[in-house]
């Protein structure tokens, strides 16, 4: 993981949830681009070639609500995102992207001000966004939570205690 | 000092803590470990990470209930890896095929006890606070490193207080009621929290309608969902609890601290209805009723038990459904099946023009009963999602079962009350 994310921006509304992210039908896979052919398509015809033109998905309230699904956040990252800021999460997207090794971000202040094709830049150390000459801050993420994220997820994570 | 909620007291048992408060973050071992369908997913992690032994066999559960049996090759291979897994492992708690949706199992067999810290690969484990166990999901990665540490770092919620008074009226379920409260507070009204139902009017509900209660609380964002055991919960747990199993009830301290406090009378509530494509899109019956349906679904982990289903057949019992409507019945389990065909549930729904499907997840998760695009389902689960049934140009509306008996017989959205 990068320490500073920069990236155009595709805007969602609230309450975006997992079934519109990835439909159940595609849960046989596992792997990021598979799941990626798929993301969002339920939007629209297109949609999932359209996302790979962003870099960072910015979104409205209880981002990746319902179904607990992992491959939510695989999708995504198969997608060419490389960070997800939104107002708040739903807690087992929230997870499920951590584990994946998907930075995402709470930042209520910025939803209003941004628009889609904007650019970010995201400072991980310094906890900021910067969206033209203006700045945001996020909570930052606990140490064991970072260092997850840093290792590119929990597998990554895992193999490092095992041995 | 004040005192403790449900969850503050089961996170500070299952961390070894003497206590913990909200905001805290644990490290909490489960007493069981859930994986269904998504079992050969946490296998493979397990075998990317080069992990050979499991923290302890005896906290896994693994319950092959989406997509059963198999609907095509590659489902076929998931399950054996699944099965395998079981097998080379010694997994007791598994539970092939025919068992049904693994929430249901679960409780029937015996492996869930209040005061449980349960995790699975499944966002409705808050279901298990219908017991007075933490339930909660998390993704397949999670389980396997659960599998292999035995533990997963928590974070301690606050606990939401929902005070139950008064008595529902006829033809009026604790469906109604949590769709209610989700259209009320919103998909994220309780996100992050513990909900905890009081009241003398909780413990007036069966187990069967608090399962329903804690399983759709997830639709308003808990963590967790809990009623209080009581005699009801012993009731239940007598004669399936394994073996010489012992609980302590974990109850809330009459002291302990909620962000919210919410009132509901049951006495109040009508009928509701979800609406295409949120949950939280409730609308009280009289302002969906004479909406066209064309298939009905009776089914879920949310609404396809025992008492479900003879709600349900206590309308339909003399009636027909409507010739423009297929009446899908898939019960929750094995046990519920068998239930259903000694007492003869199983008889009226089949004769009322209603086909049953094998005990599972059914048409909930994409299996046999999805939609052509333009069609409308009528259905007893707990979500409303574009696309979760098939067609994503196909419409979803959420009931309690009798209100879905009642549609069927009609063929539009119709008010149950007039069979009670
Ligand atoms: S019945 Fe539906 S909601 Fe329940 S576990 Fe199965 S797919 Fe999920």
């Amino acid at each position: 993981m990068d320490s500073v994310i920069q990236g155009r921006v595709y805007k969602f509304g609230d309450n975006i949830n997992s079934d519109i992210i990835i439909p159940g039908r595609y849960l046989i896979y596992i792997d990021r681009e598979r799941l990626a052919q798929h993301a969002f398509e339920v939007l629209g015809e297109g949609f999932p070639a359209k996302l790979r033109e962003f870099q960072i998905l910015v979104a409205g309230r209880n981002f990746g609500c319902g179904s607990a699904r992992e491959q939510a956040a695989t999708a995504i990252q198969g997608l060419g995102i490389h960070a997800v800021v939104a107002c708040s999460f739903a807690r087992t997207f929230y997870r499920n992207a951590i584990n994946d090794g998907l930075p995402i971000f709470e930042c209520p202040e910025l939803y209003p001000d941004v628009q889609e094709g904007d650019t970010l830049n995201i400072d991980l150390a310094a906890g900021k966004i910067r969206l033209r000459e203006k700045e945001y801050s996020f909570p930052r993420l606990p140490d064991s939570v970072r260092k997850i994220l840093e290792l590119g997820g929990l597998a990554n994570y895992l193999k490092t205690q095992l041995q | 000092m004040p005192g403790y909620t449900i969850a503050e007291k089961i996170l500070a048992a299952k961390s070894g803590r003497s206590s913990v408060r909200p905001g805290e973050i644990v490290d909490a071992y489960p007493d069981l470990v859930m994986s269904h369908t998504a079992t050969w997913r946490s296998v493979s992690v397990m075998q990317k990470v080069g992990a050979k032994k499991l923290y302890d066999p005896d906290r896994l559960a693994v319950v092959l209930d989406h997509i059963a049996p198999a609907k095509t090759e590659k489902n076929a291979q998931d399950q054996q890896v699944s099965r395998n897994f079981a097998r080379t492992n010694g997994i007791n708690k598994f539970y092939d095929v025919d068992a049904g949706i693994a929430h249901l199992v679960l409780m029937e067999h015996g492996h869930v006890a209040p005061g449980d810290l349960i995790v699975g690969t499944d966002s409705h484990c808050t279901i298990y606070g219908s017991l007075g166990a933490l339930g909660t999901g998390i993704g397949y990665t999670e389980v396997a490193s659960v599998w292999i540490t035995g533990k997963l770092w928590m974070k301690v919620p606050d606990s939401f207080r929902i005070s139950l008074s008064g008595h529902l009226r006829p033809g009026v379920f604790s469906k109604d009621l949590m769709l209610h409260l989700i259209g009320s507070l919103g998909a994220d009204g309780c996100g992050y929290k513990s909900a905890e139902f009081h009241g003398e009017s909780a413990r007036e509900l069966s187990i069967s309608e608090r399962m329903t209660m804690t399983n759709l609380a997830m639709e308003m964002g808990v963590k967790c969902a809990f009623v209080p055991p009581d005699a009801k919960t012993e009731q239940y747990l007598r004669g399936r609890l394994e073996g010489s199993r012992r609980y302590q009830p974990v109850q809330p301290d009459p002291d302990a601290v909620y962000e919210k406090d919410l009132a509901v009378d049951l006495g109040g509530l009508e009928p509701m209805v979800a609406c295409p494509h949120e949950v939280e899109n409730t609308k009280p019956i009289r302002d969906v009723q004479g909406t066209r349906i064309d298939q009905a679904f009776l089914g879920s982990c949310c609404n396809a038990k025992y008492e479900d289903l003879e709600t349900a057949a206590r309308i339909l019992k003399g009636r027909r459904v409507h010739p423009n409507v297929r009446l899908i019945i898939t019960p929750g389990s094995k046990e519920i099946l068998l239930e259903a065909a000694k007492t003869g549930v199983f008889q009226t729904l089949l004769e009322s023009g209603g086909l049953f499907t094998n005990p599972g997840c059914g048409a909930c998760a994409g299996d046999g009963g999805i939609l052509a695009d333009g069609e409308v389902c009528l259905s007893t689960a707990n979500r409303n999602f574009l696309g979760r049934m098939g067609s994503s140009k196909a419409e979803i509306y959420l009931s309690s079962p009798a209100t879905l008996a009642a549609s069927a017989i009609k063929g539009v959205i119709s008010d149950p009350r007039e069979f009670f």
